[in-house]
């Protein structure tokens, strides 16, 4: 997507199963993605098609028997996949922060916030309590908490969701990270809430020059947020763009379909309601041929045979159709 | 206009709770009219759901009452209360925890209408079949069970258990909050076809107000247990009058970076309070920009303007003008 010195983390070709080598399934089949220094890179798609593990594998956090099961992950002229644990862990939390759609169950209940901070900076760094504590206080300001030197003595459950939210992101920068992933960090916020938090991540991802890695399944947090956007479905990307190539010239037929969608849901009442007709496949029991070939109203005879690997279309515009193929060598 | 489907009056209820306990709903009330949608949003705690429980019937009111076709169904005798609850019906956000997971499908669907002793077996099954059909499922559905469908198909089974007993009034409560967004333009085709065919009353509840506005012919914003502004649903959206309904519509983000981007999304001060917390002023006045001193001492009441909008905010109150103007027309 860009020039290579402002690539800061690159993920080629990445496979992760979930469960056992027998009966598991591929929630993430052969990804590729970039994130770019200072800019913000959303992963969008619907439930069920690999976002969240693209996000976990980088950070290594899938749950044994699944695995990541090909691939790298390029970050600091290394590939974080053949770290071991104890680098990794210097790496996860302090270089690359992280923050979940659900900010009650990834707090501890029992520790202050302020000590929460306090702990991931203990963890990462050699400093002495107090100094970490008063860090803490300080990011905690950062975030937009009121009274931060008190309320940093409170526990998880005396805040609000919009706090608890702010509390997690306050967490995820404590180290200063160069990449923050945020894996739906406002779906469970109301709406005004949500501008705040939105604003809030954008704010500090633009002070601190970090990449950010947003997943969503929020078009409209997509269109405000993103620089660049790749749009999964069923394990892969099928376009990966620009934000404005991504919704004014989309070329991938899901893409496409998504967001007619949208545009009947959210726009305008007289235009008509295109749903897309059936359901994701079951990653147990993929179609031949493209993945979205099923649901698909553009499919050609050849896309139930073969399986479309994404094309550059341009410098900031790759798409994985066949139809697009046949253009390209044409 | 002739008299409302569905006419709701003054409806409060208190849940209690430490003090005064909480006032999940205050004082609402509003009409339905054949074939019409309303759509009512509001943030989570505003009392949405509870104001739908309410209107079912499936908890009692303090005050107020719901009167369907006329007739009184808050606090009706058992007997007519059970017949109109035939006319009410309502599909919740989470369709596979609201199936009997034990029963099969049909069964499931049929289940309305034996509770209310209608129909024979063979009556039922034949309706369980011509409903799965209406919703877009297959006949020989029925006999399987609801784990084994996705969620989008758990809600089509969701409406054709809603639709058994042959409602005027379907409630919609967060129906398609859960669902992708490609499942969910399929489920809101479905629900306006089903509304065409059959002249449905819907009461759309929901925290998005994208949805709401594209389904619903009127729109009511609710805000810590009040209704504050009601009005038909593009004027609304184009024009709103309360501040809570203007700051709702700014924070929603346009998918289009053309239009929008993150330094223009509309930011609110602060959340909404505790709905266990006093408040003798309007609820949103903490919140609100264009704040008058009496806002913090008198509680606004929903009144309705000159052009057929109502609202609870003194910028609009018929003390001040009665055309509802924005605040500079104020003297």
């Amino acid at each position: 997507m860009s020039s290579a010195d402002d690539v800061v983390l690159e993920v080629r070709d990445l496979r992760t199963r979930f469960g056992a080598a027998h009966g598991g399934i591929v929630a993430v089949d052969g990804l590729t993605l970039q994130l770019r220094r200072g800019c913000t890179t959303a992963l969008v798609g619907e439930s069920g098609s690999g976002k969240s593990a693209t996000a976990l594998s980088i950070m290594r956090l899938i749950d044994p028997p699944g695995a990541i099961i090909g691939g790298s992950v390029r970050y600091d002229g290394r590939d974080l996949l053949s770290l071991d644990e104890i680098a990794m862990r210097h790496v996860r939390g302090a270089r690359i922060g992280m923050i979940f759609q659900d900010p009650l169950t990834s707090l501890n209940p029992a520790l202050s916030i302020g000590g929460q901070i306090a702990e991931t900076i203990l963890a990462h760094e050699t400093v002495q309590r107090g100094v970490a504590l008063q860090r803490a206080v300080a990011l905690l300001e950062r975030v937009g908490i009121d009274h931060a030197a008190s309320r940093a003595a409170d526990y998880p459950h005396h805040f609000s969701g919009g706090m608890r939210q702010r509390v997690l992101i306050a967490t995820a920068i404590a180290c200063n990270p160069e990449i923050i992933i945020a894996d739906e960090p406002t779906t469970a916020l109301d709406v005004t809430v949500q501008a705040k938090v939105l604003r809030l991540l954008h704010d500090l991802q633009q002070e601190m020059q970090a990449s950010l890695l947003l997943i969503t399944h929020d078009l409209g947090v997509v269109a405000t947020m993103a620089d660049d956007v790749a749009v999964m479905y069923a394990g892969r990307i099928v376009e990966y763009a620009d934000v404005d190539s991504i919704f004014h010239r989309p070329r991938h037929p899901y893409t496409q379909a998504l967001l007619g969608c949208m545009a009947g849901i959210e726009d305008d009442r007289q235009a008509p309601l295109e749903p897309i007709a059936g359901a994701p496949p079951d990653l147990r029991a993929l179609p031949p041929g493209c993945r979205f070939a099923p649901r698909c109203t553009q499919a050609l005879g050849s896309c139930q045979q073969q399986e479309p690997a994404l094309q550059r279309l341009s410098a900031t515009h790759h798409a994985a159709c066949l139809r697009l193929d046949a253009m390209v060598d044409g | 206009m002739a008299e409302p489907l569905l006419d709701v009056r003054a409806l409060s209820k208190r849940f209690a709770g430490s003090g005064d306990g909480v006032f999940a709903v205050k004082e609402a009330s509003f009409t339905l009219q054949r074939g019409e949608t309303m759509g009512l949003v509001g943030e989570s705690g505003c009392g949405k759901s509870t104001l739908a429980r309410l209107l079912l019937n499936l908890i009692i009111p303090d005050q107020g009452s719901v009167v369907i076709d006329g007739t009184v169904f808050t606090g009706a005798p058992r007997r007519a209360q059970r017949k109109l609850r035939r006319r009410v019906q309502i599909v919740f956000q989470d369709a596979l925890s609201s199936l009997n997971p034990r029963m099969t499908v049909g069964v499931n669907i049929a289940e309305p209408m034996r509770l209310q002793g209608l129909g024979t077996a063979t009556e039922r099954r034949a309706a369980v079949r011509a409903l799965l059909d209406l919703v877009g499922l297959r006949a020989g559905d029925s006999e399987r069970y609801p784990h084994e469908f996705s969620g989008g198909q758990c809600q089509r089974i969701a409406i054709a258990r809603a639709l058994i007993l042959r409602p005027d009034i379907v409630v919609f409560d967060e129906a398609v909050s859960a669902l992708d967004v490609s499942i969910r333009a399929q489920i809101l085709r479905l629900m306006l076809d089903l509304q065409q065919r059959f002249g449905l009353a819907y009461l759309f509840i929901s925290h998005d107000l994208g949805v709401v506005r594209r389904v619903s012919d009127r729109i009511a914003v609710m805000y810590l247990g009040r209704i504050v502004e009601l009005g038909p649903a593009e004027e609304l959206c184009r024009a709103p009058l309360h501040p809570y309904t203007a700051a709702l519509l700014r924070a929603i983000p346009i998918a289009d970076p053309r239009r929008m981007r993150v330094n223009d999304l509309g930011l609110t001060e602060g959340e909404a309070a505790r709905p266990d917390k006093r408040m003798p002023g309007c609820a949103f006045q903490p919140r609100c920009a264009q704040r008058l001193p009496r806002c913090a001492h008198e509680p606004p009441a929903l009144a309705t303007l000159s052009t057929g909008r109502s609202v609870a905010c003194f910028l609009h109150s018929s003390a001040d003008h009665s055309t509802g103007l924005t605040r500079s027309d104020v003297p």
